[in-house]
């Protein structure tokens, strides 16, 4: 790799970088950190999420919150890669108000970790009532701290309506910044009213469904590269940790510069997560 | 862009082809989201630009409103429509 700004190059030998910036790591094994630190990974993201089973006390989510800042910015420091969590109580699990507002209340006491880049992912997931409203307050949880926001929207048919919600809900906060915000898992059929919305925009790169390799590059190549990053959303479900690297490759077959790639995979996602301070990773050209 | 996009592009186009063939093997053509994906692969020969978008669209919910309560289920991939207009079957 020869870009002047990106990656580096040493005897011949083809090196990259790139930031997962959302990849759910507490369900990953340690063989996914070693293949993720060789293929040029710098930092990884971790949003709080649905642990596959609805959680039954506000107990079992200070335990999450703790694996999330303790144990795992542990676990990845074994192989020398930053880690770095959000945190919420998942929209799946907002039908509950009594609970969601336990989960709430337990939140602010962790944001002071070193870890802790803000208030995620949010958002909704069948695009209901409740879910609506505890989005709501922890959108108002996020302002008052002054965080930045990781907003994950539905799946399938659900997105199209449950985006417009979301962004009918942060345009009408005063308090929200759209340059703090970053929504994830677009597509198709939602990325330009995010971006002209004056969002950050997150392509999830899944192999069943969200978006493919190609298809990230198409909408990269139709909407511009800018506030756009990428990820693998990797957890226990159908993923692949390498997906946001493994991109690059379909960027370089299009002709794509390795500025492009580096801009894309790395400065990108360094630009957004720089707002806060303790994202420590820097964009400066590689040695 | 074709030499490397096509071959795999036309196996998944033959994967759609065999699925519909499938379900009316098995009985099931009439499933809601059989029916989408009929719908949907007609946009793909209409001559019109923006296919990605335009089948995510038409296989979107296109209310606007929030639901009173969750079904506590996940997601299909199709809209169902109301509920009583929803067929679904194995």
């Amino acid at each position: 790799m020869g870009g002047a700004a990106g990656g580096g190059e040493t005897e011949g030998l083809t090196t990259m970088r790139y930031i997962e910036p959302h990849g759910h790591m507490v369900s990953r094994t340690t063989d996914d950190y070693q293949a993720m630190v060789t293929a040029g990974c710098q930092a990884v993201c971790e949003p709080a999420f649905w642990a596959g089973f609805d959680r039954g006390s506000a107990a079992g989510f200070r335990d999450y919150f703790r694996q999330l800042t303790e144990y795992e910015p542990a676990r990845a420091a074994k192989f020398l890669l930053p880690h770095y969590s959000w945190l919420c109580l998942n929209p799946k699990e907002s039908e509950d108000l009594g609970l969601a507002r336990e989960v709430l209340a337990l939140i602010p006491e962790f944001l002071g970790r070193p870890n802790v880049l803000g208030i995620g992912e949010i958002g909704l997931n069948r695009n209901t009532r409740n879910e609506l409203r505890i989005l709501e307050e922890h959108v108002d949880l996020a302002v008052r701290h002054d965080q930045l926001i990781l907003v994950h929207t539905p799946h399938l048919e659900d997105k199209l309506k449950g985006t417009r919600l979301i962004l009918d809900l942060l345009r009408g906060h005063a308090g929200v910044r759209p340059g703090r915000v970053i929504i994830d898992h677009v597509e198709e059929h939602t990325i330009q009213q995010v971006l002209d919305a004056g969002f950050w925009a997150g392509i999830t790169l899944y192999p069943d469904s969200k978006s493919s390799p190609p298809r990230a590059v198409d909408m990269l190549e139709i909407c511009g590269r800018e506030r756009i990053w990428l990820n693998s959303a990797c957890d226990w479900g159908v993923s692949d940790p390498l997906a946001v690297p493994k991109t690059a490759l379909e960027m370089r077959r299009r002709g794509h510069s390795e500025d492009f790639v580096d801009a894309v995979l790395f400065r990108n996602p360094v630009r957004f997560l720089s707002q806060c301070p303790k994202f420590t990773v820097r964009a400066e050209p590689a040695a | 862009m074709v030499d490397h996009g096509f071959v795999p592009v036309r196996a998944k186009l033959i994967e759609v082809a065999a699925f519909l063939d499938r379900v009316e093997r098995y009985a099931v053509a009439d499933d809601f989201r059989c029916a989408a994906l009929r719908r949907a692969a007609a946009l793909l020969v209409d001559g019109r630009p923006a296919r990605a978008r335009r089948i995510l669209e038409q296989l979107s919910d296109p209310t606007t409103r929030p639901d009173a309560v969750s079904t506590g289920k996940a997601a299909l991939g199709a809209w169902a429509g109301r509920p009583a207009a929803a067929k679904r079957k194995a």
